[in-house]
């Protein structure tokens, strides 16, 4: 579906973010990409829609190269590629509604957005996204009057407004609470099931990724060092992609913080019972 | 243990780090400006004598006329505030494409230039000299004073909004991107609303200060109550100017309030 051949960026100030990079992913899988802090992850992500330009290599999108193409093709092949941020990037100042209807913006003639007049078949989308993601009443609220996990969602279904083939996803737990976090992310992967999407995560959240994604690619200084499923991810991977760190001290604490959750959980669902 | 540390601490200098040398610069400018003040050439004759002539200014303030010259005076008025509003509204629109171009994260380098250009033109010179010269080729009257004003809120609002589009959230403008949005798309759904309130904001506050340009252009022959005030002056009238310049700051403090409140709304 999605092939990255050779893939390079190097920045002006001669950093090179990511590094001779080949990845494949097929249709319906999710991969999480993990790695330190500036190790390319974003850039990677970036270069794939071409909101950062790659200095070298290839992709192509279910058989069309994406590099190389001229302004005007290549934002009808980004139409096809849903992007979720961190931190949502939603529209503050517009509505719920005019954020998921951006998700349109390829689609409609400039006229069309500019006076909010969408085909009735892209509304008739928008309020099914919101429903999928629960924030149906939300619909005419501004998006800064949301919480971040209801931003999040908006987030969402502004990508999937968009009738993606792909989904590039960029740290979209990073400013979440643990709960709401895994909220997100069931929900993310539940969405790429239905609709046998492919996506690509960019996640800080080692815990995180070995919950929900089943394939996860290690970066380190932009280049892969790992590649393989959640059981594969070893201590020795896990030093290769962040460097020495007590990682089994890092599983005890997750697996308290899960306990915690459950105990959290157990005890509100007492008291509503109660 | 403690008393091994310092107990005195000084603030080390921050801009000039060698003491001496800050001290001589202090000594140097006090100096400059002292000699500076000498070279003042007052006539401490014509100082007194024109006492005189600036009471009676002041008198004809605490006793203005409103009603001798009240036709002239509304005229004015009407005139700059006719002046006013059209300019302010002229300039705006035509600052709007100026002030996008004049962005550096969404223009071309060659369009950046071109409206940057545009921009330091217009807010290096200043509003009287542009009503001289608008005067000297369209004739005495309020559409070179209407002329003056849009040029300036060129200068004014293109500079503003292209400092505030710059300083805009990336991440938003990105995601429509993103989107496969085209560029006036872009404009429409990320950079609009996020700039819309302070465009306001400043639309409104330029609105202010256009009324009182008004008022001093129209000495130069531009027009509006800046045109009678000057009538008034030359004609030794000071009640009837002393009227007019109540009825500017009155104005001007009601705009003021006005746009401050506005401005306080949209937030």
């Amino acid at each position: 579906m999605l092939d990255l051949n050779g893939l390079t960026k190097t920045y002006k100030t001669g950093d090179r973010a990511v590094n001779d990079v080949s990845l494949s992913v097929p249709k319906g899988q999710i991969v999480g990409l993990i790695g330190p802090s500036g190790a390319g992850k974003s850039s990677l992500i970036r270069c794939i829609n071409r909101l950062v330009e790659p200095t070298a290599g290839r992709i192509t999108l279910a058989g069309t190269e994406l590099t190389g193409l001229g302004p005007r093709a290549l934002r009808r092949q980004r139409r096809r590629i849903g992007m979720i941020f961190q931190e949502y990037a939603l529209v503050e100042r517009l509505t719920v509604m005019e954020n998921v209807l951006s998700g349109r913006l390829g689609y409609v003639s400039f006229w069309q957005s500019f006076t909010r007049r969408f085909p009735p078949a892209d509304i008739a989308r928008a309020y099914a996204l919101l429903d999928r993601v629960g924030l149906l009443d939300h619909a005419d609220k501004r998006a800064d009057a949301l919480s971040g996990g209801q931003r999040q969602r908006v987030g969402i279904a502004r990508a999937l407004a968009q009738d993606p083939e792909l989904l590039l996803v960029d740290e979209p737990t990073a400013s979440l609470d643990p709960k709401t976090s895994r909220q997100i992310m069931r929900l993310l992967t539940e969405i790429c099931a239905e609709r046998d999407l492919p996506a690509i995560v960019n996640i800080h959240d080692v815990a995180l990724a070995r919950q929900f994604l089943p394939r996860i690619v290690g970066l380190r200084a932009g280049q892969v060092v790992f590649d393989g499923t959640p059981a594969d991810l070893t201590d020795i991977a896990l030093t290769r992609i962040y460097g020495d760190e007590d990682w089994d001290a890092m599983r005890r604490a997750e697996a308290e913080d899960e306990a915690e959750t459950r105990e959290a959980l157990a005890a509100r669902d007492a008291m509503v019972l109660a | 243990m403690t008393a091994a540390y310092p107990t005195r601490w000084r603030r080390p200098p921050q801009i000039i780090r060698n003491r001496r040398l800050a001290r001589a610069l202090q000594l140097g400018f006090a100096l400059w400006f002292i000699a500076a003040l000498a070279t003042l050439d007052l006539d401490w004759a014509r100082v007194a004598e024109g006492w005189s002539r600036a009471l009676r200014f002041v008198e004809g303030f605490l006793q203005p006329d409103f009603t001798s010259r009240w036709r002239d005076i509304s005229r004015g008025l009407v005139e700059s505030l006719t002046m006013t509003l059209t300019s302010t509204v002229v300039g705006v629109a035509i600052s709007i494409p100026i002030g996008i171009g004049a962005a550096r994260n969404l223009a071309p380098r060659w369009i950046y230039a071109i409206c940057r250009s545009i921009i330091a033109v217009s807010r290096a010179v200043q509003e009287i000299i542009i009503a001289i010269f608008f005067v000297a080729m369209f004739g005495f009257g309020p559409f070179a004073g209407f002329l003056t004003l849009s040029f300036a809120t060129i200068g004014f609002i293109a500079k503003l909004l292209a400092d505030d589009i710059e300083d805009l959230d990336e991440a938003q403008v990105e995601a429509v991107r993103a989107t496969g949005a085209g560029w006036m798309q872009v404009i429409n759904y990320a950079v609009q609303p996020q700039v819309m309130p302070r465009l306001i904001g400043l639309s409104v506050y330029r609105l202010d200060i256009n009324f009182r340009e008004s008022a001093v252009i129209g000495i130069v022959g531009a027009g509006g109550i800046g045109a009678t005030l000057n009538t008034s002056i030359d004609r030794y009238e000071y009640d009837s100017a002393g009227a007019i310049l109540l009825i500017i700051i009155a104005i001007v403090m009601v705009a003021e309030y006005g746009s401050s409140y506005l401005r306080k709304f949209l937030q």
